[in-house]
């Protein structure tokens, strides 16, 4: 197995579910009813995303796994996605900040990854490339409403932008194995356009009246398996079902 | 002379648009209507996204969120068309948050097992499209479009939760027990789906009257039995009911004990506190943020206004 | 502010193969652009190569039922729809 290969679709894949199971909290949830649909869909987009990442890397393995095996079956310390997208939810300020974040940052993995020499990532950041694209602006859209709304929405927005902030380095990070792939022409190195995503999360940040928040320490883990003690309840939620009757099909 | 044209419309089977002469009644009528029906598919998404966190396999998972996401769907098609006859849908928001509008009985009732969400898109959504098909012709214009519209989509609901019970029906000893559980528990408040008895059912004569109401309730709750009943022996389950017998070109069924509806109706039933409560919240919780919008677009009209 | 705030929109939608807007129905946002998008997730699920247009509510003028045979000089004083058209006591019932 080309193990660098199989790793690196995992942590997409594992940043996309992980991201959609979040997002799938808000359902019956969300501020208004259209917000309803319209966070239904990114969830939905993430989601799909997330399957034809982790069929892939279930693939790559070549041990006869599906992508329910891997989403369903590893234990919490071989879930590699970053630690930003198991925060919980908060308020909606905060998960707005967290989806400014993290849209952010796959609006620009995946549009330099669709050049991957990997046909199959190439294949799947070009479809998700408009999604996210649209992600992003939704985030956009709504950091500036709330920003620029009443004074408990800026405070709240304020408050959502610092608390999602120590999670955002851990996304813009080279490691050697990225650094591997990127050579190879098949990974995007996100270090490569940290400078670009801080000055477009900057620019929304400054339009909606927030100040962009101050360096802090900044956490990370989630590519080692690492995470934070939101993973194991989400987790369990996740997999209690499959997991009570393994072996059988749904 | 509008009261005329109204009867004309009605008897020749027409269409009644927002704008034409109609009598009082008949839009009261229409709006309670028109709003608890939207009022159920908002309140609906709830025990069916209790399971979107668990769904057991991904693609399930997806088809979930899609499925509730149709639901909300639905509801702002139902408000947007209950609106076009005068009222404003936070209005209608209030009268349900205040308990005084209602929403389907159904979904006060809790979803226990993954099973459960089949159950629900088989049998309850099997029992709305007998519902909602013959409203597809309802008078009233704005109500029918977005009835045709719905229908569709309901359609494949169905359809999935279906599936998910046939996959279970045919899986594990377990699985298919908790398919069998499911529809144990979602039967017989599916067949109260379709209200009281004819001779216990206030509104329907001039519901009938008026080219709202298609159809009988026995009518209907006699045709969703007919359906569902071949559909319950291809998934090898055993409907709940001992009386069940096939008579003269339909499955002839144990009345159910209505005095669960009525109590359910009341707010008597295992879930009508929680429903109500999440909904509420969700609203309030949400209020910070619509109040946050409207501000800034108006800020925004005031910018454009100082340098105009 | 309440939500009382959100205007309604009216929403036009062209098919990728069709050849004008369709009336499909309304939804409430706070201004244009959140109502655009709105539209584009509730009316469309986001199909690429639709159009979509969002009207205010406010903004349309309808003819009225009366003028059905001889049409037109739109009563330009007549507005397609209006929330505070009928008066809604407090405390009816089944309202």
């Amino acid at each position: 197995m080309n193990t660098d290969l199989y790793t690196y679709a995992l942590r997409l894949g594992d940043d996309a579910l992980v991201a959609a199971q979040r997002m799938g909290e808000w359902i019956a949830a969300a501020p208004q009813l259209e917000e309803d649909v319209a966070l239904g869909n990114i969830g939905l987009d993430q989601l799909g995303q997330a399957r034809s990442l982790l069929a892939y890397a279930a693939e790559v393995e070549g041990a006869g796994h599906t992508e329910d095996d891997l989403a369903y079956f590893r234990d919490e310390r071989e879930f590699t996605n970053l630690l930003i997208c198991e925060r919980p939810n908060g308020d909606f300020a905060v998960t707005i900040a967290r989806l400014l974040y993290f849209a952010g940052y796959q609006h620009l993995l995946y549009d330099a990854l669709r050049s991957s020499s990997d046909a199959t990532l190439a294949g799947v950041a070009g479809k998700a490339v408009k999604e996210v694209a649209y992600h992003f602006d939704h985030a956009t859209q709504w950091v500036l409403r709330l920003g620029d709304g009443t004074e408990e929405s800026h405070a709240r927005m304020q408050a959502g932008l610092d608390a999602m902030w120590p999670y955002t380095a851990e996304m813009l990070a080279s490691d050697d194995l990225v650094r591997r792939l990127a050579a190879a022409g098949v990974a995007v190195d996100p270090s490569t356009f940290a400078d670009e995503w801080h000055a477009r999360v900057g620019d929304v940040v400054d339009a909606s009246t927030c100040t962009r928040p101050e360096a802090s320490y900044q956490h990370s883990g989630g590519r080692d398996g690492k995470h934070t003690e939101a993973m194991g309840y989400l987790l369990a939620e996740l997999q209690h079902v499959a997991r009570s009757h393994p072996g059988a099909t749904w | 002379m509008g009261a005329d044209v109204f009867q004309e419309t009605i008897d020749a089977d027409g269409r009644i648009e927002p704008r034409d002469a109609m009598p009082d009644a008949y839009r009261k009528t229409l709006i309670r209507q028109i709003a608890q029906h939207a009022h159920s598919e908002i309140i609906g998404m709830q025990p069916e996204g209790n399971w979107i966190t668990r769904a057991p396999s991904l693609r399930r998972k997806a088809i979930l969120m899609a499925k509730v996401q149709d639901e909300a769907g639905h509801g702002l098609y139902l408000y947007a068309a209950a609106e076009t006859l005068g009222i404003d849908r936070a209005e209608l928001l209030d009268l349900l948050h205040s308990g005084r509008q209602k929403y389907s009985s159904i979904f006060n009732y809790p979803t226990l097992t993954w099973a459960d969400i089949g159950a629900i898109g088989w049998l309850v959504d099997g029992a709305a499209i007998v519902n909602q098909v013959p409203l597809c012709r309802c008078s009233y214009g704005p109500y029918a479009r977005a009835m045709v519209r719905i229908c569709k989509e309901e359609s494949f609901h169905q359809r999935q939760g279906f599936e998910i019970l046939y996959t279970l029906c045919n899986g594990t000893g377990a699985q298919k027990a908790m398919a069998q559980d499911a529809l144990d528990r979602w039967w017989w408040p599916s067949l109260m789906m379709f209200g009281p008895p004819d001779d216990e059912s206030t509104h329907s004569a001039q519901s009938m009257a008026w080219g709202i109401k298609r159809h009988s309730n026995d009518e209907l709750r006699q045709r969703f039995v007919d359906m569902t009943v071949p559909q319950a022996e291809v998934l090898g389950l055993r409907i709940p009911d001992d009386g069940l017998r096939y008579d003269d070109g339909h499955w002839r069924f144990t009345q159910p004990d209505f005095t669960e509806l009525y109590e359910v109706v009341k707010g008597n039933g295992p879930c009508n506190a929680e429903r109500l409560a999440n909904r509420v919240a969700a609203h309030e919780n949400g209020a910070w943020v619509r109040e946050a919008a409207a501000a800034y677009a108006a800020k925004q009209s005031m910018t454009k206004e100082s340098a105009a | 502010m309440s939500e009382k705030d959100w205007p309604l929109w009216e929403v036009f939608v062209r098919s990728r193969r069709g050849l004008s807007h369709g009336h499909v129905g309304s939804l409430h946002a706070p201004d244009a652009l959140m109502a655009l998008r709105n539209a584009r997730d509730v009316y469309t699920r986001r199909q690429e190569g639709v159009s979509i247009w969002v009207v205010p509510a406010s903004a349309i003028t309808a003819s009225s039922p009366d003028e059905k045979d001889e049409f037109f000089d739109p009563a330009g004083d007549k507005i397609y729809r209006h929330p505070t058209f009928y008066e809604i006591p407090e405390g009816v019932e089944h309202l």
